[in-house]
């Protein structure tokens, strides 16, 4: 079966469109990237992204590998930084601040934007301590009382301390892949950040347990901005509130993740969540 | 278990609530057209010939949430089969709103001549479609097989009833041709009022996929519960 190579989208269309809020939403703006491109050495891999992400919504991107979708979602944070020879052009604002400015605390700043990453990385030590080393680390413990307290109210936000109470001190590896994911989550919300970045967070884990990541992800937008990089369209589909396609290292459409998978406004779009490209 | 499937079954018992809404206002909408006719009720007549945006829309609000949340739940056996039942029975329900109407529109018409003759079957038609179709919606509710599959055996007592009213009124227009307008009214009523018994039909059939994945149309109907595998 041949299947027709998908034109290049239109450009021009979408660069009209960026910058924009796509979206209609009461939502206050957390995250407001202008034109920013990144460059791994010479190469570029995103092109000109614009995007306005709205506070205690999921927003999740979407886009075939080598798109640029994680290497943005690194960027809300500075994650990128630790890689060689990377660079940043444009503004990535948090609540009208500019991340790469000059004399940001990227420590700071990676603790109000939190990540879980694909693969849960839970530190070799006991499940407490695993939730309770950002808050010593950050000093955000005065006494012992209320480090129980944080631990437990984290564990229970990341909905797993019912599974875990009566075994705090063992050690978190024994846990299983998702109760280590839902772990990894507890531990990002114990320093009580403002986002949430999360990178693939279920992609190595049964339907059972993504369905419990996903639920979580669901509650958690109460209280967190939430951006969710997802190989499965179908996965953001089910959680997401808005929904960024990229391809090639721009961002295609922006749009309410219900438009996007009945009746997205590129072609390009089209074609990728109906399997056609990708 | 329970927990995770939370935020897609509270979606699904929204749709559940929606479509019992407007199976009430199609119900209510057919017994109040009946009672026009009956009751030579202008206003009532009047009520629902005017009335029938509520039905519209609800058609397409839950016609939308089922479409996201096909495209956005991808949901699979019961689910699946509960969203695609849903979709049906939307379009039944809207069907038989419209049917209302054309009771009415009928009624309006008859109500312009002297009465034909007491109206009996006509009446007793409007009710036993309106438990159809309670009946129907309840069992989409409880999931109750052995109700969905008692709508089914309702249906005939209307076709009986339809061709019983053919015949009577024949013989009225046979004996007194000025009853021929008035009374091909009351023909077109009863076969709108057989017509929603049908469409009451469908949400059955509907109901008994939705629970057993049994398709039972299209086939001569079986008593109650000796349905089994096809295989």
């Amino acid at each position: 079966m041949s299947v027709a190579t998908p034109s290049v989208p239109s450009l021009a269309g979408i660069a009209a469109r960026r910058g924009q809020a796509p979206v209609p939403t009461d939502a206050p703006v957390k995250i407001d990237v202008d034109r920013m491109n990144f460059y791994y050495g010479a190469k570029r891999a995103l092109d000109g992204i614009s995007i306005r992400i709205h506070a205690n919504l999921v927003t999740a991107f979407i886009g075939p590998s080598g798109c640029g979708k994680s290497t943005f979602l690194r960027s809300l944070n500075r994650m990128n930084d630790i890689i060689p020879a990377t660079r940043v052009e444009g503004t990535v604002l948090i609540d009208g601040q500019n991340i790469y400015g000059p004399g940001v605390d990227v420590v700071e700043l990676r603790r109000r934007v939190g990540m879980v990453f694909q693969k849960s990385n839970p530190f070799p030590k006991s499940i407490f301590e695993n939730v309770a080393y950002g808050l010593r680390i950050n000093n955000m413990a005065r006494s012992k009382s209320e480090m129980n307290d944080r631990v437990e109210e984290s564990l229970r936000q990341a909905a797993i301390f019912d599974e875990v109470k009566d075994r705090l001190h063992e050690s978190a590896l024994a846990l299983s892949g998702g109760q280590q994911q839902r772990l990894c989550i507890a531990r990002a919300l114990a320093i009580r950040p403002e986002i949430l970045l999360m990178d693939e967070p279920a992609s190595a884990l049964d339907p059972i347990a993504t369905q419990r990541i996903e639920e979580l992800i669901y509650d958690l937008k109460k209280n967190y901005t939430i951006v969710i990089v997802t190989h499965n369209m179908q996965q953001a589909a089910r959680v997401s509130d808005h929904t960024a396609f990229f391809w090639l290292g721009r961002l295609v459409e922006y749009e309410r993740t219900d438009r996007i998978f009945t009746a997205p406004a590129e072609k390009l779009t089209e074609d990728y969540v109906t399997g056609r490209c990708g | 278990m329970e927990r995770v499937v939370r935020h897609f079954q509270e979606e699904l018992e929204t749709l559940k609530q929606r479509l019992l809404a407007m199976g009430g206002l199609a119900e209510e909408r057919t017994r109040v057209a009946v009672h026009g006719v009956a009751e030579r009720d202008h206003e009532a007549i009047q009520v629902v010939l005017t009335g029938d945006e509520p039905i519209n829309d609800l058609h397409i609000e839950i016609d939308d949430r089922c479409f996201k949340m096909l495209a956005l739940h991808q949901p699979m056996a019961a689910d699946l089969r509960a969203i695609v039942a849903a979709v049906k029975i939307n379009s039944d329900l809207e069907r038989v709103g419209d049917l209302a109407v054309n009771v009415a529109e009928a009624g309006k018409r008859y109500l312009q001549h002297p009465p034909v003759k007491p109206l009996i079957d006509i009446p007793r038609m409007g009710d036993i479609a309106q438990v159809m179709l309670r009946d129907a919606l309840d069992a989409f509710v409880r999931r109750d097989l052995f109700l969905a599959e008692s709508v089914l055996l309702k249906d005939d007592e209307l076709d009986a009833l339809k061709t019983q009213i053919f015949r009577e009124l024949l013989t009225f227009m046979l004996q007194d041709p000025s009853t021929i307008e008035p009374a091909l009214d009351l023909i077109l009523i009863s076969r709108h009022l057989e017509r929603i018994g049908d469409h009451a039909t469908n949400i059955a059939e509907d109901v008994i996929f939705m629970v057993s994945a049994r398709d039972v149309r299209h086939q001569p109907f079986e008593a109650p519960g000796s349905g089994g595998s096809r295989l």
